[in-house]
Formats: C-alpha cells, sequence, structure tokens
C-alpha cells in the first residue's frame, strides 16, 4: 500500500454537549479516493473539517502528509496550503475575479509575485476548463462555473489531499456532469481525494473506497460494489436503499 | 419702505453682509478644519476599534461596545461642554477647538466603529473558511477578504452618519469656537441685523450640499452587487 497521506485516529469532536464524533480512524493512501457517505447530522463534514483544522477535535491525532497537524507547534497556514478544501456554497471571494480568487494565496501565502501567480492560476483556470472565464467575477458565472473556480483555487497551490465537502449539492442538476468531471481528471491524474457527496454514480466509477458513516462513528468501508450491494450492516443497508429510492 | 424693501434690509443688508463676510469666511475655514479632523480622527478610531473587536477578545470587546454604547447615548453637546467646562477641574484645558473636534471624533468614531462591525459580521463564515483554508492567516483574510466587502456594505450608512456628524461642528460655537455659526452670531450681535446668519446658513449649504451629493452619489455606485 502507497504511503499515506492523511492518518487521523480516535478523533472526538463534542459541541458543548453533542458528541459528533466518536472516536473516527480514517487512513487516506497516496492518489486514493474515499468517497463518504451517511446521513445528515452523521458528522460527514464535521470530520472533514477536522482534517484541516477549521474544526478543532477534541481529541485524536492527525497526520497529514507527516505533518502533525493538532501539534501546536505546526504553522497551521502553511500545512493548509497542502490541504484543499472545496465548499457546497463555493465561497468564491464575490469583489475579486476568477484569477484573482486563484492566485490570492498563491500571493500571500505561497510568496509568489503576482505574474508567477497569475501563470498558475491561469493554468489551473484552464485544468477546470475556465480558461476564458479568468476576468469574470463569481457573480458572472454559473453555480459550475463557480465550483470549478473554487476547485482551481485550491489545486493552483498543489495541495497533497482534496477535501470536497458536498461539492455538487447546491448545483442544478444540469451542472453537476461539469463538476463531477473535473473532479474525475483530478483523481485521474493521481490527486489523493476525500470526497463527502450523495452522487453515488460517481462514487461507484471513481471511488477506491466508501465510507458510512452513522452517528459519529464509521459504520463500515469497503470499495464501492461492496458497499452498495453487499453492505454487512443494516444501518448501512438502510441507508442505501433509502437514497436509491431518490 | 414697502415691506419687502424692510425684509430684504433686515435679512439680506448688503452694507451688513459686505462688513461681516470676512468674519463668515474665516469661519468657512474653521469649520472645514474642525470637519476634517473630525472625519478622519473619527473613521481611523472606528475602523481601528472594529478590527481590534474582531480579534474576539471577550474583556476587551466588553469594554469597546461600553464605551460606543456611551458617546452613542450621550448628546454631542453634552460631551462638549463637559470636556471644556469639566475638564479644566483635572487640570487639562482644551481649548473650545479641541473640545469640539474630540467630542464629536468620539462620537463619530462609536457610530463608526458600529457600523464597520456590522458590515464585517455580515460578511459570510464560508468566506472565511475559504480563505482560511487555502492557508491565509487571520489578518491577511481580514485584510483581502473580508474588509474589502465589508466596506462597501458601510458605505452608505457610513456617509450619512459622517455628514449628520460633521454638521454637529455647529456645535462650537457654544465653546467660543469661531467657525461659521460662531462668527455669524456674534456680527449679528454687533450689528443688531440678522443677515450674518443669513449668510451662515449660505455657506452650510455651500460646504455641506456638495458632500451630501458626493455621498448620494458614492452610495449609489457602492450599491452592493454580486
Ligand atoms: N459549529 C457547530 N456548533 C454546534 N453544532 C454543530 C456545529 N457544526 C455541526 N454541528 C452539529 O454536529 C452534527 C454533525 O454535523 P455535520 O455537519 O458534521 O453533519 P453532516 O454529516 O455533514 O450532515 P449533512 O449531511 O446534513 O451535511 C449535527 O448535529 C450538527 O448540528
Ligand atoms: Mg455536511
Amino acid at each position: 500500500m502507497a504511503a499515506a497521506i492523511v492518518e487521523a485516529r480516535g478523533l472526538h469532536k463534542h459541541f458543548g454537549a453533542l458528541h459528533v464524533l466518536k472516536g473516527v480512524d480514517l487512513d487516506v493512501a497516496e492518489r486514493e479516493l474515499v468517497f463518504v457517505i451517511g446521513p445528515s447530522g452523521s458528522g460527514k463534514s464535521t470530520l472533514l473539517r477536522c482534517l484541516n483544522r477549521l474544526e478543532e477535535p477534541s481529541a485524536g491525532s492527525i497526520m497529514v502528509d507527516g505533518i502533525n497537524l493538532l501539534d501546536p507547534r505546526t504553522d497551521i497556514n502553511h500545512a493548509r496550503q497542502r490541504i484543499g478544501m472545496v465548499f457546497q456554497s463555493f465561497n468564491l471571494y464575490p469583489h475579486m475575479t476568477a484569477l484573482g480568487n486563484v492566485t490570492l494565496a498563491l500571493r500571500k501565502v505561497a510568496g509568489k509575485s503576482r505574474g508567477e501567480a497569475d501563470a498558475i492560476g491561469r493554468q489551473a483556470l484552464e485544468r477546470v476548463g475556465l480558461g476564458d472565464r479568468a476576468g469574470h467575477t463569481p457573480g458572472q458565472l454559473s453555480g459550475g462555473q463557480q465550483q470549478r473556480v473554487a476547485i482551481a483555487r485550491s489545486i493552483a497551490l498543489e495541495p497533497r489531499v482534496m477535501l470536497f465537502d458536498e461539492p455538487t449539492s447546491a448545483l442544478d442538476p444540469e451542472l453537476v456532469g461539469s463538476v463531477l468531471g473535473v473532479m474525475r481528471d483530478l483523481r485521474d491524474s493521481g490527486m489523493t481525494m476525500v470526497v463527502v457527496s450523495h452522487e453515488m454514480g460517481f462514487a461507484r466509477n471513481a471511488a477506491d473506497r466508501v465510507l458510512f458513516m452513522d452517528e459519529g462513528v464509521v459504520v463500515e468501508q469497503g470499495p464501492p460494489a461492496a458497499i452498495f450491494e453487499n453492505p454487512s450492516h443494516d444501518r448501512t443497508r438502510a441507508f442505501i436503499s433509502q437514497i436509491q429510492r431518490h | 419702505m414697502s415691506k419687502w424693501e424692510k425684509f430684504l434690509d433686515t435679512f439680506f443688508n448688503a452694507r451688513v453682509m459686505e462688513k461681516y463676510l470676512p468674519d463668515i469666511l474665516s469661519g468657512v475655514l474653521v469649520t472645514i478644519e474642525l470637519a476634517v479632523l473630525i472625519v478622519i480622527s473619527g473613521l481611523v478610531a472606528g475602523l481601528a476599534l472594529a478590527l481590534v473587536r474582531s480579534l474576539g477578545l471577550r474583556p476587551l470587546n466588553w469594554l469597546i461596545i461600553f464605551v460606543v454604547d456611551l458617546f452613542r447615548s450621550l448628546p454631542p453637546l453634552v460631551i462638549i461642554v463637559l470636556m471644556y467646562f469639566g475638564l479644566p477641574a483635572a487640570d487639562v484645558s482644551p481649548s473650545g477647538f479641541v473640545s469640539t473636534w474630540i467630542s464629536l471624533a468620539l462620537v463619530l468614531m462609536s457610530f463608526s466603529e458600529e457600523i464597520f462591525w456590522a458590515g464585517i459580521t455580515s460578511i459570510p463564515k464560508g468566506q472565511w473558511e475559504a480563505a482560511r483554508s487555502t492557508g491565509l492567516s487571520f489578518g491577511q483574510t481580514l485584510i483581502n477578504v473580508i474588509l474589502p466587502q465589508a466596506l462597501r456594505l458601510t458605505i452608505p450608512p457610513l456617509t450619512n452618519r459622517t455628514i449628520a456628524i460633521t454638521k454637529g461642528t455647529a456645535l462650537g460655537t457654544v465653546v467660543a469656537v469661531t467657525e461659521i455659526l460662531g462668527q455669524a452670531s456674534s456680527a449679528v450681535s454687533n450689528s443688531y441685523n440678522p443677515s450674518p446668519l443669513m449668510m451662515g446658513a449660505a455657506a452650510y449649504i455651500v460646504l455641506f450640499l456638495p458632500v451630501v451629493v458626493i455621498g448620494r452619489w458614492i452610495e449609489t455606485k457602492f450599491a452592493w452587487k454580486r
């Protein structure tokens, strides 16, 4: 097995009295695509957000690309460049162009000159099929295009792993394909990815492993075919038959 | 003398107006000086307080909220008078000019802090998260992502508030500041004729109407487009 990019052990997260993650372990190997499913409120987003410390775990350990993420001595801003994150609501900066969105961190965090950053940024926009939209602001782009700019914003930093939190859930159905297409290309180029999503078709085609979460624990995991066709837990079966009815 | 001539002679007396024009003009200069000082120091201090408040340090934030609410609830004239007549008891004797400047700057600071703060908090959390997830620090996110959006939202209310408070420079007349109203009223008592007051009113209009018009223009120009 290839080297692990993400190694999370015994993750717990409390929000006040609410115990949201109850001892989650997650290993993600290099070039692996792990697909996370589970009912609403099961802790999928919280798990993902712990992996770049947008959420502070209450207990446990996280190594990403050999960096101990929870060590107080770790420069978290430096580490976060290696962990791309794509949000359900895109979260593009509305006051900047697509290129401005993609180059901000390149200039401010990676220390590139404007010229270098622009060159890298244009390349990233090309990769998501939006080379001709560099000068557009988010307001002038469709949802699918906005999400692809958000992906470009992450890949421009050359992350070692990318986290996707329901990247297509806010999109009109006809725009979902373009975003999944970009994710597919990314996967084929060898990007390590953790994807929370309801796109079961994409999971079947692109995921190496599917992980089912419920009530803050990983109930079971395995290859997509095994989880979808032959789950070993009733909870998994119930969840899968429920989403397949929709 | 007809009624009309009498009216003109009383309120628009050419001889009186000519005589006191230089006084009014020097009052205009003082008003401009005061206004510029108040706007710059008030807005800078207000923004600074809002930025400090965004750090989220509880005791400091309580202090900021207390100070800001205090200066928002006191009538500006009361602050000016307290400063001018009250501070000397503590061995500090600010001039009328300084008392008016500091008082109105504190009031503008307080109102603008609330406006800046409202702007900063109205930016969706996702903007912070997106920026932080790419490795931007808190400060870099605030400056490059949050403030540019927040400031756009604050411009209309800020413009209105700034104009309203700046007009309060006329209150300085109570503590012997020789701004427009001060010059006009002493000219009235010296000439036994109210014409200088009409000149003063005209001077305020000449001074503030363009500001109001520019404010209106800024409001439409920066109306939020997504
Ligand atoms: N910042 C927070 N403060 C308090 N409770 C929170 C916070 N974030 C999440 N929660 C709670 O934690 C639980 C898990 O939330 P989470 O967003 O991780 O679920 P999810 O599996 O992503 O659900 P969904 O499919 O609806 O996105 C929920 O009950 C949620 O209300
Ligand atoms: Mg979620």
